[in-house]
């Protein structure tokens, strides 16, 4: 047996002779730091959660019909007819909360540790990209079960849109393919979100990996393993502090992706709609382009975007301002390498204000994540009968908003006019042999 | 093939107009792409205009109609209601409607109809297109402890009076969109056509 491995292996080789040094360069002679910690598996988890998302999604088109008719029927048909159908939808809806969850997760560990810094510019950019694409393709998929909540969450989005002066009302008309939600554009979203973004997403995450590899991965000291010591115990002209990406990280990132299944399982079998928080229950209700929801409010993933349109009033007759903040707290996350002017990486050797700073992201993120999700306008009433809640909300979600805002804008004085004082940073990984 | 010397400048020039018709010929081709987006002729034929009974709506009571799948509502505003809308000016956006976009010329008025209790307007709140709710009592809400009735909109929090006119300082920048509409006779309305167009 071995043999015949090994003469279709040379087969290959004889033919295509730059692929197997490619396996090594990416796999057993990438050579990433020794001291990743936890917040390195999200990484490879989102690679699993995309290819779960593939996989259970290419099942689902086989059962699903994309129609403004049959479209909502199929999908319970799915639910209760198809064998395993349930199964396979729940990995699907519960695999994009969680790939969420791991992309947040995967972008706060580049801001703590300052991986977006150069020369990893280019790997933040495409991760920003990434972010983006996968948003467009999470909004598109929820509106394919043409649930009730599907409807009015397209109607919503896509009237972002209309903001816009001038052409805004010709824009909405041209994505919808009509004057409201309507077949149209359920077709055109169920194209792009089977064919054209998961080509775009792919592609992405593969310049993504080449870019990291270029430069080479980060680590929680943010020391540059490539500027310390020489040689290892596989090359002698490889960083003393790094270790072949495979078999070390393969291993470290399986162990990751056993306890990742377990609350992914979990979630799956005992709380798919995870209260209503995974799958809204007014998407349980057919579409209704006469009713809208009582409490319309996006899936948990997008809310403190929302919430941060929704904080913002209109002025001079356009209501333009909320989306521009909304689509403004995302730019300014691509633009962190260039706003944050520090030159020392990781958490663990910036200044006080830079810790302070990232708990206040973290908070006012959450908080307006809250608020987005209608949780305060739930509270606020029960805590202080008394008050009144717009008012409160407003107030509440402004001041988070500003707060959110503000890390951008202090991150910049604070490092530009060198008002930082950094602790010094050691001359390799924390934890050598 | 005996040319030795290359002409550098014809090689651009050749260079450059192929690029620039090929250019050309690529915008082309994708404005059938962009163009299959618009709205369908199907689509755009279900956009004609809708007579409606309004003989049954009570007073105070709101009705909801479909005219080109958009909801239309139509309210029977009492006495009452109407006798709120003047004090609501200074809370206002637009009190006095001077948004001609917003509402045809024989509606640009105080209470925003062709005849004072009719009101008909597009139930679509200008912010983002949700339908906003009828709350038509005059009494506290929890979202206007002065609420003098009205439409609230559930999914940014937009307010409007009973005329359409949205009020200050929420999310939605225009008064709710007044259709074109006539009476055809004291019960039925038409949705689509000025009273001028009908004659």
């Amino acid at each position: 047996m071995a043999n015949v491995f090994t003469r279709v292996g040379d087969w290959v080789n004889e033919r295509a002779p730059n692929m197997a040094p490619m396996y090594r360069k990416h796999m057993t002679e990438y050579y990433a730091p020794k001291n990743f910690n936890l917040w390195y598996y999200f990484g490879s988890l989102a690679i699993l959660v995309l290819v779960n998302q593939i996989v259970t999604g290419i099942f689902l088109t086989m059962n699903y019909k994309t129609s403004a008719l049959e479209a909502f029927n199929s999908v319970e048909y799915i639910m209760r007819d198809v064998e395993w159908g349930w199964l396979i939808r729940y990995m699907h809806s519960t695999g994009a909360s969680l790939f969420f969850v791991v992309v947040f997760m995967h972008m706060f560990r580049g801001i703590m540790y300052g991986s977006y810094k150069k020369p990893r510019e280019l790997v933040w950019i495409l991760g920003m990209l990434i972010f983006l694409v996968l948003m467009a393709e999470a909004f598109m998929g929820y509106v394919l079960p043409w649930g009730n909540m599907s409807f009015w969450g397209a109607k919503v989005i896509i009237s972002l849109f209309g903001t816009i002066p001038f052409i805004g009302d010709a824009l909405v008309q041209w994505i919808m393919g009509d004057f409201l939600p309507a077949d149209a554009t359920l077709n055109r979203f169920f194209a792009l979100h089977v064919i054209a973004l998961p080509l775009v997403l792919l592609l992405l995450v593969v310049l993504h990996i080449a870019a990291l590899h270029e430069v080479g991965s980060n680590n929680p000291d943010g020391v540059e393993i490539k500027k310390g010591p020489k040689g290892n115990r596989w090359d002698a002209t490889k960083p003393t502090d790094g270790i072949p990406f495979h078999p070390y990280y393969t291993v470290k990132d399986l162990f990751g992706v056993g306890f990742f299944l377990m609350i992914a399982a979990f979630i799956i079998f005992f709380a798919p709609t995870f209260g209503g928080w995974f799958l809204e229950h007014d998407n349980f209700i057919p579409a209704n382009n006469l009713v809208t929801p009582t409490h319309i409010k996006p899936s948990w993933y997008f809310t403190p975007f929302y919430a941060i349109l929704r904080m913002i009033p209109s002025y001079f007759g356009t209501a333009i301002w909320g989306v521009i903040g909304m689509f403004g707290s995302i730019l300014l996350l691509a633009l962190l390498p260039w706003i944050d002017r520090g030159q020392v990486r990781s958490v663990r050797y910036r200044g006080v204000g830079f810790k302070i700073g990232l708990a206040v992201l973290v908070i006012t993120f959450l908080a307006l994540g809250a608020v987005g999700a209608g949780v305060t306008a739930e509270v606020i009433p029960e805590w202080f009968p008394s008050v009144d809640v717009t008012t409160w909300e407003n107030a509440f979600g402004r001041l988070m908003t500003f707060g959110y805002f503000g890390f951008f804008v202090f991150l910049w004085i604070y490092t530009h006019f060198g008002f930082e004082k950094t602790k010094p940073v050691p001359e390799r990984v924390t934890t050598h042999d | 093939m005996a040319n030795e010397v290359v002409d550098h400048g014809r090689r651009r020039f050749l260079t450059a107009t192929t690029a620039v018709v090929g250019g050309v010929g690529v915008v082309a081709a994708i404005v059938p792409f962009i163009k299959s987006w618009e709205p369908s002729a199907r689509a755009k034929a279900a956009g004609a205009p809708v007579t409606v009974d309004i003989s049954a709506i009570e007073a105070g009571q709101k009705v909801t109609f479909a005219w080109r799948s958009l909801p239309v509502f139509v309210v029977n505003r009492t006495k009452a209601q109407l006798d709120q809308l003047p004090g609501l000016d200074p809370r206002l956006l637009d009190p006095k409607s001077t948004n001609a976009d917003q509402q045809p010329k024989y509606a640009q008025n105080d209470v925003r109809s062709v005849k004072p209790e009719w009101l008909v307007v597009i139930g679509l709140c200008t912010h983002l297109g949700c339908v906003p709710d009828f709350v038509p009592d005059i009494k506290p809400e929890p979202f206007d402890a002065n609420w003098k009735g009205g439409f609230f909109c559930p999914c940014h929090k937009s307010r409007y009076d009973l005329a359409g006119r949205v009020f200050s300082g929420v999310p939605a920048p225009k008064n709710l969109p007044v259709p074109p509409y006539h009476f055809v006779d004291d019960t039925h309305i038409q949705i689509g056509v000025d009273p001028k167009e009908a004659g």
